[in-house]
């Protein structure tokens, strides 16, 4: 008997035994569904904490002037000016191998105005590193230069948001606009990040040089006398070792200071990426205990292929009986099954890809939650379902063809 | 004397149940011409299924011969097994044994796709068959459709369409109304003229008389072989009561 004679055979044998073959079928579509599904919503759940750590800029800390102390009341992050612009420069120059950029940034609030439109928003006043060590990309224009700094130039760089608020869907670019009444050309576009953890708008922001914002921004306050900024950004190299990175800048910072031991540093020093790394290891666990409970449901998909596949064909012994009286060869019998085995497997699993698929993407529209396919866990589930059918297919045809025909025939 | 188309020597079948061994055939030899028609008879329990699926190669003697068309087929592989059960042998069963939810052609056609003929000649020949059983207007009709006497009907054009050289049936009529048994005699004569060598097996003599040659079996051995002129049944249908 030929493959093709077979195959009919096999396809007509699933074709007259519509229930039969469509619960087979059910167990390995559950199965593959419910997997594609809950690895998804664990994966997309991950995949956010991740890019919240990406919008952030990975191995970032942050240093702070400490805070102020009022008789007893303490004032909160930056109410003391200790940390100044050469801090940032001493930084990057003593620390070569652990630090790859280290940019101050001077902060201040105001109300920005360009034509008759205007908003009110966060600038900074940052040197060039500042895009390096936040991760900012450009969407438009370029970033802040050296000279510009240099220079005190009356430039800016623009978040999206701003953007969209003062110029809506007209390029920014050359434009002017004015921060307490001095006028800035527009030569960037910031991309867009998002909100952060916290929910806080990353875009609405303006990035000017850093003497710009000291000497002619903030130039009324006490501010711009000093060198003194608000926040270092730091960026550790890749492979370096945060902890390690973080003592030499603190006993740096400390000697720049000159700290006596057992005196309190007069910074801060946090670890954004500390915190946001214990939050991807939550997302992670919790994606593993997705993964577990779809791995379940994969399993008792499987365990009812094989309670199918193991009655039908046992059920089936009678026809098996038959077909051997008739001429059928062992090889004949085992090679139907296992097409009618393989077929189910594979019908099953493509509409459990679909309603998978369907299904996540049903998720992410319904309850907002972020998913992510991955092929892994398609691949995974569907070579499950399939090597269980198969094999539950296969094992009791086989048996069943290594039985006298008389014994088949009589098979109760 | 030309070789027979059967003949065994000395069939010996024993089962094992557990730590006793039951011997179900305890030396039997017999010949059958090609062109007989063969009823074996015994009450249940005397052997007389176990021969048959011995001589339906369905099942192997313990010890013995089996010579089928001139061929020593006891010891033969399971494949060629099927083989022999393929081209030389026909089977009807007592019931029916038809693949359900499957029409009628296609039934008949199952040897046919085990013997690698093509798809057309298959439908073909097993249209044949079904025409000559006397069921051309019924051949996509799937088994549930059909009454019992068509289904066996159906078996019996199955069993034909290899063109094989022995019919077993064994006990056709045993789940048939006694006018549907006598029809199903009729055409298992009516081929048995045309010269196919036909092997029965039933518990009831009336049944048994349409046969030339009768074989009684008791605890494993024949107890009488005799022939016998056979009973018409195409006559004995003629003077039943109509079917109302």
């Amino acid at each position: 008997m030929n493959f093709l004679a077979t195959l009919r055979v096999a396809l007509n044998a699933l074709r007259v035994n519509k229930l039969r073959s469509a619960l087979t079928m059910l167990g390995i579509i559950i199965g593959v569904a419910a997997v594609i599904v809950m690895i998804a919503v664990g994966s997309g759940a991950q995949a956010k904490v991740e890019d919240q750590i990406r919008s952030l800029g990975s191995n970032l800390i942050i240093v702070f002037s400490a805070s102020a102390t009022f008789t007893g009341a303490r004032g909160g992050a930056g109410t003391l000016q200790t940390i100044s612009e050469d801090d940032a420069y001493a930084i990057a120059r003593e620390l070569p191998d652990e630090i790859q950029a280290a940019a101050p940034g001077l902060r201040g609030t105001g109300q920005v105005v360009a034509g008759n439109a205007n908003w009110s928003t966060v600038f900074y006043g940052v040197t060039p590193e500042y895009f390096e060590a936040r991760e900012w990309a450009i969407a438009e224009g370029r970033a802040i230069e050296q000279a510009e700094v240099t220079s005190a130039a009356k430039v800016a760089v623009i978040g999206q948001t701003v953007a969209k608020s003062l110029f809506g869907d007209a390029s920014p670019i050359d434009q002017v606009i004015r921060i307490r009444k001095v006028p800035l050309t527009v030569v960037g576009v910031l991309d867009r990040k998002g909100q952060n953890m916290s929910g806080q708008d990353q875009d609405d922001i303006i990035l000017l040089p850093i003497s710009t914002a000291r000497k002619r921004v903030l130039g009324a306050t006490a501010l711009a006398k000093s060198r003194s900024v608000g926040s270092i950004s730091v960026k550790v190299r890749q492979g370096a070792d945060m902890k390690e990175a973080e003592t030499k800048m603190r006993e740096l910072l400390r000697q720049r200071h000159r700290l006596q031991p057992g005196q309190d540093d007069d910074f801060n020093v946090r670890n954004l990426s500390e915190i946001l790394q214990t939050q991807e290891e939550s997302s992670r666990v919790l994606a593993m205990l997705l993964a577990a409970v779809a791995s379940v449901s994969l399993l008792v998909g499987g365990i009812g292929i094989m309670n199918i596949m193991l009655v039908s064909v046992t059920e089936r012994t009678r026809e098996i009986g038959l077909r051997m009286a008739v001429g059928a060869r062992a090889k004949d019998i085992l090679t139907q099954f296992l097409v009618e085995a393989v077929t189910l497997s594979l019908i099953g699993g493509v509409i459990g890809i679909l309603l998978g698929v369907g299904g996540a993407y049903l998720v992410g529209e319904l309850a907002g939650w972020r998913t992510q396919l991955s092929s892994a866990s398609i691949v995974l589930a569907v070579g499950f379902a399939a090597c269980v059918g198969v094999f539950f297919g296969f094992y009791p045809a086989k048996k069943a063809s290594r039985l006298l025909p008389i014994e088949a025939l009589r098979y109760e | 004397m030309a070789e027979p188309l059967i003949r065994t020597v000395s069939f010996v079948k024993e089962y094992v149940m557990g730590s006793n061994v039951v011997a179900a055939l305890r030396g039997v030899s017999l010949s059958i011409a090609a062109g007989e028609f063969v009823a074996v008879m015994g009450p249940s329990g005397s052997g007389k299924s176990t021969f048959m699926n011995l001589l339906g190669c369905l099942d192997r003697p313990t010890s013995g011969e089996y010579w089928l068309g001139g061929e020593e087929v006891a010891h033969l592989s399971g494949d060629e097994l099927a083989l022999v059960r393929n081209r030389k042998i026909g089977f009807v069963f007592q019931h029916f044994n038809l693949l359900p939810r499957t029409s009628a052609l296609d039934n008949v056609a199952l040897p046919l796709l085990y013997s690698g003929v093509p798809a057309h000649e298959r439908h073909a020949l097993a249209e044949k068959r079904l025409a000559q059983v006397g069921l051309a207007e019924r051949m996509d009709h799937q088994p549930s459709q059909l009454s019992g006497g068509q289904q066996q009907r159906v078996a019996i054009a199955r069993a034909l369409v290899n063109n094989p050289m022995l019919v077993l049936a064994d006990e056709p009529t045993g789940a048939l109304d006694s006018r549907t048994s006598v029809e199903i005699m009729a055409l298992l004569q009516e081929l048995n003229r045309s010269g196919l060598t036909v092997v029965l097996v039933t518990h009831e003599r009336d049944i048994a008389e349409f046969a030339g040659r009768i074989v009684s079996f008791r605890d494993g051995h024949v107890i009488e072989d005799h022939v016998i002129e056979p009973h018409d049944a195409a006559a004995v249908l003629a003077k039943m009561a109509p079917v109302t």
